[in-house]
Parts: C-alpha cells; sequence; structure tokens
C-alpha cells in the first residue's frame, strides 16, 4: 500500500532522514518508534507531501507522491496530529465534518453535521460536544475530536502522530484502544509513530524502528521482544546505557 | 589587509542580496496568491469574517487617527497662513491635505498595526500548531482558504475605511475651524466643497487599495513563513508590521509621484 524506498531529507545541515526504505501491506497497522527528533514526524510529512525530501522514492497504492499531494491521493487519507491541530475558529462539529462541508466531498449541511455527531459518538464524545470550541476541551477529548476528523471520510490510510502525547496513562490507555478499535473495524492501512510501549503493543501488527536516519530494525509485534538488536532492547526497556545516546 | 577593507563590502553585498531574495519570495508569493484568486473555490464565509475583522472593526481606530489629525491640521494651517494673512486657505488645504496624504497614509498605518499583526499572529499560531499541515491534508489550499479571503477583504475595505477617515479628518479641521478659529460654518463647508476635486479623493482611494493589498499580504506572508514557536511566531508579527509600514510609505512615494508629478 505505501512503499518507501531510499528516502532523504535533511534541513540545512540536519540529515534527519538518510535512506529510509519501509514497506507497509494493506490494511495492516504499523507502528514506527524511535527517540524524539529521530525524524517519525518528518517521515509522515514526507509521505502526505507536506515536506518535500531531498531524494528516495514513495508511492501509495502504486502512485507515486507529490509535493503537495494530489486532491484524490488526500481524500483517501486522514491524520491525526500530535497536538490535535483542531482549528480553534470553528466549533468541534465543524473541524469533524471539515471536508464534508467544503471539496469535492461536499454534501448538505445537516448531512454533515450528522455524519459528524456519528464520528464524535464513536470516538466517545456526546453530541452536547459538537457545539463547543476546541480550547473549551480537555487534551484527551481534543485528541478524540482529533481522530473523529481523521475517520470523518471513511480513509483508507490513517496517520496518526504520538497518540498518547501529553496524556495521562489511564487517558492514553483509552486512547490506544480506541484506535485499535477503529483501525480494525475500518480495515484501513494505519501508520502511527510513537516512542510510548503502550501504544506499541495495543496497535501494531508490525513495529518499524527509526535511528539514526534509517530503519535499524522491522518486524512484527510478535517478534519485537524476542530480537537480540542491542538499539531495540535498549528502547522497549527505557535503560540509560547502550548504543543509543542518551544526550541527543 | 585586502580582506580588512573587502569584509564590510562583502557584508553589504551579503545584505543586499539577502533583501533581493526576500523580494523575490514575496514577489512570487503575491503571484501565487492573485493566480489563487482568479480560481475557485472561493471560500465566501472567510471573506465575509475578513471584511469585518479588517474593515468594520478598524473603523474606531481610523476615526480616531483622523479626527486629530484634521484637528491638529487646520491649527497648523491656520498659523502659517496667518504668516501671509492667508488664514482663509484652512478649509481646502485641510481637504487636500486629509484625502490627498494624511487620510490613506496614516489609516493604512493604523489599519498596519492592527491588523497586519493580528493576521501575522493568527496564521503564525496556525502554522506552528500544524494547523496549516491539517489544512492541506484535509485537501483544502491553505492559499485559498486563509491568504486569498484576507488579502480581497483588505483591499476592498481599506478605501472604504480611507472615505471614512477622509470625512472624518475633514469634520475635525471643520470642528476646530468653527470653535477654536472662528470660522463660519457654512462658509467652511462651501469652501472645502468648491476646492476639492474628484481626484483628490479618488487617488486617496486608489492609494488605500493598494496599501491594504500590502498590510494583508504582509500579514499573511509572514505568518505562513513563521518560524517555530512561539518566539517564531513574534518574530513573525514584528516583521509584518514592520514590512508592511516601510511598504506602505514607499508605496505612497511612488503612487505620488505617478499621480501628481508633472
Ligand atoms: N520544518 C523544519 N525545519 C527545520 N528542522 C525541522 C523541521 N521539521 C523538523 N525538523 C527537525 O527534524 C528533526 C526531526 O523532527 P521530528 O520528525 O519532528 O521528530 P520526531 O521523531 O520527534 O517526530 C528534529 O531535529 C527537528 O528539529
Ligand atoms: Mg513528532
Amino acid at each position: 500500500m505505501i512503499s518507501i524506498e531510499g528516502l532523504h531529507k535533511a534541513f540545512g545541515s540536519n540529515a534527519v532522514l538518510r535512506g529510509v526504505n519501509l514497506a507497509v501491506g494493506r490494511g495492516e497497522s504499523i507502528v514506527i518508534i524511535g527517540g524524539s527528533g529521530t525524524g517519525k514526524s518528518v517521515l509522515l510529512k514526507c509521505i502526505l507531501g507536506l515536506v518535500r525530501p531531498d531524494r528516495g522514492r514513495i508511492t501509495v497504492d502504486g502512485a507515486p507522491a507529490t509535493v503537495p499531494a494530489s486532491d484524490a491521493m488526500l481524500a483517501h487519507f486522514g491524520m491525526l496530529f500530535q497536538g490535535g491541530a483542531l482549528f480553534d475558529s470553528l466549533p468541534v462539529w465543524q473541524n469533524v465534518a471539515f471536508r464534508l462541508l467544503r471539496g469535492s466531498l461536499k454534501r448538505p449541511k445537516d448531512e454533515a453535521r450528522a455524519i459528524a455527531i456519528e464520528k464524535l459518538r464513536r470516538v466517545g464524545l456526546g453530541a452536547t460536544v459538537a457545539d463547543l470550541f476546541p480550547a473549551e476541551l480537555s487534551g484527551g477529548m481534543q485528541k478524540r475530536v482529533g481522530l473523529a476528523r481523521a475517520i470523518a471520510a471513511d480513509p483508507q490510510i490513517i496517520f496518526i502522530d504520538e497518540p498518547t502525547a501529553g496524556l495521562d496513562p489511564i487517558m492514553a490507555g483509552v486512547i490506544n484502544e480506541l484506535i485499535r478499535e477503529i483501525v480494525v473495524e475500518m480495515g484501513a492501512t494505519a501508520m502511527t509513530i510513537t516512542h510510548d510501549m503502550s501504544s506499541v503493543r495495543a496497535i501494531a501488527d508490525s513495529v518499524a524502528m527509526l535511528h539514526d536516519g534509517v530503519i535499524r530494525w522491522s518486524g512484527p509485534i510478535a517478534e519485537l521482544d524476542m530480537t537480540p538488536d542491542p538499539y531495540v532492547q535498549q528502547f522497549i526497556h527505557g535503560r540509560a546505557e547502550g548504543p543509543i545516546a542518551a544526550i541527543r | 589587509m585586502t580582506e580588512a577593507i573587502l569584509a564590510p563590502v562583502a557584508s553589504l553585498g551579503r545584505a543586499v542580496l539577502l533583501a533581493l531574495a526576500a523580494i523575490g519570495r514575496i514577489a512570487i508569493f503575491a503571484a501565487q496568491v492573485l493566480g489563487h484568486l482568479l480560481r475557485p473555490p472561493f471560500y465566501a464565509r472567510e471573506f465575509g469574517l475578513a471584511l469585518l475583522q479588517i474593515g468594520w472593526f478598524s473603523l474606531p481606530v481610523v476615526g480616531m487617527t483622523a479626527v486629530f489629525t484634521g484637528g491638529a491640521l487646520a491649527l497648523q494651517i491656520y498659523a502659517g497662513g496667518a504668516r501671509f494673512s492667508a488664514e482663509s486657505v484652512v478649509p481646502s488645504i485641510v481637504a487636500i491635505g486629509m484625502t490627498r496624504e494624511l487620510g490613506p497614509v496614516l489609516g493604512g498605518l493604523m489599519v498596519a498595526a492592527r491588523v497586519a499583526s493580528s493576521i501575522a499572529a493568527e496564521i503564525g499560531t496556525m502554522k506552528v500548531t500544524e494547523q496549516i499541515d491539517a489544512l492541506t491534508t484535509l485537501s483544502t489550499n491553505p492559499l485559498k482558504y486563509l491568504v486569498v479571503p484576507r488579502v480581497l477583504a483588505a483591499t476592498l475595505a481599506v478605501p472604504v475605511l480611507v472615505a471614512a477617515g477622509d470625512s472624518i479628518g475633514i469634520m475635525g479641521g471643520w470642528l476646530v475651524g468653527i470653535t477654536r478659529l472662528d470660522f463660519n460654518s457654512a462658509t467652511y463647508l462651501k469652501n472645502t466643497a468648491d476646492f476639492l476635486e474628484a481626484w483628490d479623493v479618488g487617488s486617496g482611494l486608489v492609494k488605500g487599495a493598494v496599501f491594504g493589498f500590502i498590510i494583508a499580504l504582509m500579514g499573511c506572508y509572514h505568518g505562513m513563513h513563521s518560524g517555530r514557536g512561539a518566539q517564531g511566531v513574534g518574530a513573525a508579527t514584528k516583521s509584518a508590521v514592520v514590512a508592511a509600514s516601510v511598504l506602505i510609505l514607499a508605496a505612497n512615494y511612488l503612487l505620488t509621484e505617478l499621480f501628481f508629478s508633472t
């Protein structure tokens, strides 16, 4: 579904991605792990055409990704951003129904609102939040609204950036479970990036570890604990000693 | 030795090149905005909100600026005119000064302070909180959705603000004229109407449209290119106001040359 070959991206002298190779199958839920600042978000943004890669090939469903991405491609994508990235000038329901209110997927307002309320219900929010503004919501609720917006147009591919960042462990667990359920029931291909091991175990079919600009290790979730790779071992056990420098 | 002599030249050269590069980027941005202006989709709701924000809510600021400026102008022209026993020129010079220069320029600068800053801060914040990226992933072009409505609204609203400012400024002059300078009210107004030509007002409105375009373009450009974090947004806001103000004054000179130099 998504294939990445030899992807390079540098910001000035900061070479973030240095030859990333990765293939994601249709309907697979892959989780990309790696320390903060290793370029996980940059990788997602390259696929979405938000950042122009220096070198390398990205194809989505056989078609090469462009910068900016084509409308046809974006119509099948949903993305949950790290901070939610809700539009604070719009009420919650209009955030969720954003794509349904304009552009090629436009439909009557009542219908868009009904879909938005249904999606909000799916992520565990009542109809009462529909008319609130994003600033009136807690962090966990903002994440849920962001997720509802990502799935509003029933995408085939969902990208999720740090779903649990800034949430307490209980809320993190709830969000992880919600993501897993939604990905399974929609049959979508999902790519989640995180440094939170609880998300990995809840969401992943397969795992890839990004380190030093390349995919250091990748494989099914079942093999994650068995791999002898010292980088993976250090990361999943959160050890201070190991090949990964603690100061970055 | 030669290096020491050349160093200032080199740094001057670098500064010039950087400035040229910035002008080039802004020109490309302006061309993109104009291109999007002509192609659908058009976001009517965003345009309406921008019109309200930029036009309607700037009225008090522009009105206050105009009334005090018109009043001060009347006092100065009276004092200056008295040196030639030509106090009677007050109404006509106040009117010409307000409509040709002070209305558009001071109005433009006040709107730049109010609007370029708020546009840059709003769009800059959207940029650093990934809302601009989110727009793109939701199949909405940020230039079309955020920039075009604001630029169009400012280009249309600022001339209207200038027209309001002109009238209020002339009224300020009249108020001072009849209360402090013992002009007769009817004579003052007749004098104003007789001497003021359509192009005095028209040229000021054209200036207003150009200034409005500059204000919104600078706000949007610096917001869209905001650096990361709160500091980035702060710097973008400052740059937007400075660039808009300087460009307004420069454009005012060029337009005045174009319109009035013989
Ligand atoms: N637009 C940008 N301009 C300059 N540097 C950037 C930009 N985006 C990301 N970076 C840099 O790229 C590196 C990776 O960032 P990111 O992908 O956000 O990390 P993470 O893995 O935590 O998501 C960081 O060092 C960051 O400073
Ligand atoms: Mg990140």
